[in-house]
């Protein structure tokens, strides 16, 4: 696809986000919410949809639904009311999914999203709100049959429908991102993509530049990464527009994304789309909210990412780019702030080695800040021995590798392998003197005039230290002695 | 011989007159008796209710009785039982052996009851005849070729017939109350909220509502008093504290205003029901009860708005039985949609595929808007036209059925007419109000009913005004002549 092609078409892009909640049980029953467990064993009586039983709504997802909508800014919905969505489905027991249709929990908020150049885009999100999940069909390892595990069956989910604000793969994957940091800040949601704690479904059209009205857009599913949804979006706007340049029309369908072959392929369109026959839910009352209740949430709800960003900058003198990177989850935000406990004097350093090296390492290994190799008080540590001039920033690197790969601490690892540097100025004195006397051609010629010497005998110098000397007061003594 | 009521059996048991073991073995014996003749139970659980009688007699002899320790009694099948059958009166359950005790089922054990068999029903609760059961009608104890009345026919009937002192039944339409009239028995139906839902198979899950069925309006009192309260599994049951049902029998009837429900009293109703409807209310005048007419002009609008919202309701309720999990599964389905659809069709018989596809139609896209939308709205109307008069009336009265019990295969042909067997009771569904039917008489050698409705958690003014009735009166002792001999 040819960027002339793309340049005279607009995007335009809704996601829904589905974010399982954090609790500990259902949404509707009391059986735990752990992942991995053997198929259906923890699935109760509610959960299979067994004949006279009865959903009794977890409270503690209502209060994780409305932190949602406080850290939106959103209107929490004072009666919201639960609804019955019918279909027939092998790991939907009841034929029916419950979940809230006309009154959701959370209605009409936003969330002020950085692009990667730096602007902010706000994204409205139109509503939020809890719904079980389904179980899952399981089609390999059973020859000719499907098996259903029915443990996920029950598992409280907040659904969050953006407005069609997005305008590329790269703005969508932005958004999604702030959904997923605010939903860990909010400890609402582990995260987890892989997993499926953390998924969506992407609406995407396209449109002539300066069109008023929205393209034909299709629903796309099975979006559990971020990439997945930039390169599924991707693919599907190249799609939308070929059929369009070509003169065809988009049907408005769902629409598969496959990671594995990389595309997107329909999986029912408009006319074959279930009519959900949604009503309200008769065996759950309307869930009705006073102030009291909405604002105890509110004074509990912890600092979110963009206040957290914002006394980041203000505080430790970072960019707001930093600043939002580093308060992208909460555990690294946490992890900074302990560096800085360190080095309160040099919080650009702290801020540079998190998103540096420290972030590079954690990436190699493929680890989380909880699992990090070094806590926050021995990288803390290793920054304060470049402050008090033990070390230089080169050494630290490499002090850093042996830390990482041990765990010990950044003194012990200086300490043993000698490297401290050499800040008495007569011991390098001393070794400066004797490269000179080593090498008087060299003197003779830097005092004629090639200054480009002066890098050798830096080089000298430190190679006769084993690299230990204070680089800056090697270049002082070192200009001292050269100069006739 | 002749203890009938439940009240009058646990003075038996308190002075050792005979043992739960002794009154089980007896009723054992009645229901089995009986059940070629009424086909009133679909299981009759022998050995799980002798080993309850022996339970029952050692808290009996330990001093920790309650008042209905040791009593048999019979269950409605649409309750879940632990490891019973429990069929709903449909093939699609024919297999289903619960793995879990209904509230109501939980609570009446705990209280020491013990179970001898399942009721007969209507499939799923929808009927007015119990003909539309799996198992087969139920017959009328009063006449054998006629229907008891449904949903609750087997309940009705075997208390009727004195297989028991008392039966659970359901109340969704008037599916406790119908029974009730046609069968000569007391029937209540408690407060949408009052009794727990947990465990009984849902039919329309906004009108269904525990009940039950007994001799005497002070044995009904005697049983609600432990069905009911809170549940912490039924979200739509009341955390409201529960009355002292039994104390409340006694209150004098003086200055009690009852309303007479102006729009059940014309067109439709028997003269034959009619007059013994009639004569009970001037009976309730002598105990000094005062008289009022009351007018409710949307009720008439009941039957239709019921066969809106109790279908849609069901429609949604019956999708778990998919042939998936439990119930019915047609032999070696080709794919899943045939595992649905045979499973299904097999399964369900003609009344309740009806009511399913009448209630996927009001609820589908384009016409949700003109029937479920509209019903909801004319229920509200109703709810508030009930509201409004008991603002001027204590309890309202009305007969429970236009006719005595009609012939088996009679009506069958023609589901309105039916239908329209629930005039006069589906009003307190649709409002949510209690509602008892107690018998007033006979026409042709059949008993008549007559209903009272009461507001919402009213059941001590209804029970009380019924006991008073029934202090004065003896419609509620005749027993058909076919069951007339007492037992134990």
């Amino acid at each position: 696809m040819s960027g002339a092609e793309q340049g005279s078409w607009e995007t335009v892009i809704g996601l829904e986000i589905h974010a399982q909640l954090a609790t500990k049980s259902k949404i509707f029953s009391g059986s735990p919410t752990a992942y991995g467990a053997e198929p259906n064993t923890q699935a109760d009586l509610v959960d299979l949809g067994y004949p006279g039983v009865l959903p009794v709504l977890n409270a503690e997802a209502v209060r994780m639904a409305v932190k949602f909508g406080l850290a939106i800014d959103a209107q929490v919905t004072r009666r919201s009311v639960f609804a019955r969505k019918n279909y027939f489905y092998p790991d939907l027991p009841k034929g029916y999914q419950i979940s809230q249709y006309e009154l959701p929990i959370v209605a009409k908020g936003f969330l002020d999203v950085m692009q990667e150049d730096g602007t902010v885009r706000r994204v409205g999100i139109t509503r939020a709100h809890l719904e079980e999940d389904a179980g899952k069909s399981v089609h390999e390892g059973h020859a000719g049959v499907s098996a259903i595990d029915l443990n996920r069956a029950g598992t409280p989910l907040i659904e969050i429908v953006s407005e069609p604000d997005m305008r590329s793969a790269k703005e969508a994957v932005a958004y999604m991102k702030k959904v997923h940091t605010l939903v860990r800040y909010l400890g609402i949601c582990d995260g987890n993509m892989q997993e499926g704690s953390f998924r969506c479904d992407a609406n995407v059209s396209v449109r002539r530049k300066g069109a008023d009205k929205l393209g034909t857009r299709a629903e796309l599913k099975n979006l559990n990464s971020f990439r997945f949804v930039e390169k599924a979006i991707n693919h599907e706007v190249e799609r939308q527009i070929e059929i369009l340049e070509n003169g065809g029309k988009v049907v408005q369908e769902t629409r598969l994304y496959d990671s594995d072959k990389d595309e997107t392929r329909s999986m029912r369109s408009k006319e074959e789309a279930n009519d959900y026959r949604y009503f309200p839910d008769p065996d759950l009352l309307p869930v009705v909210l006073d102030e009291v209740f909405i604002e105890g949430l509110r004074a509990r709800l912890p600092e979110l990412p963009d206040q957290k960003a914002a006394r980041f900058q203000q505080q430790h003198g970072l960019t707001a780019y930093d600043a939002q990177l580093l308060t992208a989850s909460r555990e690294m935000a946490a992890f900074y702030e302990d560096v800085v406990a360190a080095v309160p004097t040099d919080a650009k350093l702290a801020a540079n080695w998190v998103m540096g090296d420290y972030s590079a390492f954690l990436n190699r290994d493929g680890l989380e800040v909880a699992q990090s190799r070094l806590t926050a008080a021995q990288l803390g540590g290793l920054l304060a021995r470049i402050v008090d001039d033990t070390i230089s920033g080169k050494m630290a690197k490499e002090v850093f590798e042996v830390m990482w790969a041990d765990g010990s601490d950044a003194d012990a690892v200086i300490e043993a392998r000698g490297l401290k540097q050499i800040t008495d100025s007569g011991a390098i004195e001393k070794v400066i003197d004797e490269v000179i006397a080593a090498n008087p051609k060299q003197l003779a010629d830097y005092r004629s005039g090639k200054d480009k010497l002066f890098g050798f005998f830096v080089g000298q110098t430190m190679k006769a230290t084993g690299g230990k000397a204070n680089p800056a007061l090697l270049n002082d003594l070192l200009k001292k002695k050269l100069t006739p | 011989m002749t203890a009938r009521t439940l009240a009058q059996l646990a003075a038996g048991l308190a002075a050792r007159k005979y043992s739960s073991a002794e009154l089980t073995q007896a009723a054992l014996a009645r229901v089995q008796g009986a059940q070629p003749r009424l086909n009133a139970l679909i299981s009759i659980t022998a050995e799980s209710a002798q080993a309850a009688a022996a339970v029952a007699d050692e808290r009996l002899a330990a001093g920790k009785a309650g008042p209905l320790t040791g009593i048999p009694m019979i269950h409605k099948d649409i309750f879940c039982t632990a490891g019973v059958l429990t069929t709903c009166g449909s093939r699609m359950l024919s297999n289903f052996v619960s793995p879990y005790d209904a509230t109501v089922v939980a609570r009446l054990k705990q209280a020491g009851m013990v179970m001898v068999g399942k009721a007969n029903m209507d499939e799923f609760a929808m009927g007015s005849s119990n003909e539309t059961s799996f198992y087969g009608p139920v017959k009328n104890p009063w006449d054998e070729t006629r229907v008891p009345g449904g949903s609750s026919g087997g309940s009705a009937a075997a208390v009727a017939a004195r297989l028991a002192s008392l039966a659970t039944a359901t109340d969704t339409g008037g599916s406790i109350r119908q029974p009730a009239a046609l069968c000569g028995v007391t029937g209540l139906k408690p407060t949408y909220g009052r009794v727990s839902r947990y465990g009984m198979i849902a039919f329309a899950s906004s009108l269904d509502q525990a009940g039950v069925i007994t001799v005497s309006a002070e044995d009904a009192a005697l049983t609600l008093q432990a069905m009911a309260g809170f549940d912490p599994r039924d979200s739509t049951s009341v955390d409201a504290p529960v009355p002292d049902y039994r104390a409340a029998l006694d209150a004098p009837l003086t200055g009690m205003k009852i309303g007479i429900l102006k729009e059940f009293f014309g067109e439709g109703l028997a003269s034959e029901v009619e007059r013994p409807v009639r004569e009970a209310l001037a009976t309730l005048v002598k105990l000094g009860a005062v008289v009022k007419e009351v007018s409710l002009p949307s009720l008439p609008l009941s039957v239709p708005t019921y066969y809106v919202v109790a279908p849609a309701e069901c429609s949604s309720n019956l999708a778990r039985f998919d042939g998936v999990r439990y119930g019915h599964r047609c032999a070696e389905p080709r794919d899943l949609r045939d595992l649905y659809t045979r499973s299904r069709a097999e399964g369900f018989g003609a009344e309740v595929k009806r009511r399913i596809m009448t209630g996927t139609y009001v609820l589908s896209a384009g016409y949700y808007d003109a029937y479920a939308i509209k019903a909801q709205k004319v229920r509200a109307v109703i709810t508030d036209e009930f509201r409004r008069a008991f603002q001027d009336v204590d309890l309202l009265l009305a007969p429970t059925a236009p006719t005595v019990a009609f012939g088996l295969g009679d009506k069958t042909s023609d589901p309105i007419t039916m239908y329209l067997n629930d005039i006069y009771t589906i009003g307190a569904n649709l409002a949510g109000l209690p509602a008892l039917s107690m018998p007033c008489g006979f026409a042709g050698g059949l008993p008549v009913g007559v209903q009272l409705i009461g507001p919402h958690f009213g059941e001590a003014k209804l029970l009380g005004a019924a006991h008073r009735y029934q202090q004065v009166t003896d419609w509620h002792l005749k027993t058909p002549a076919g069951f007339a001999e007492a037992f134990a």
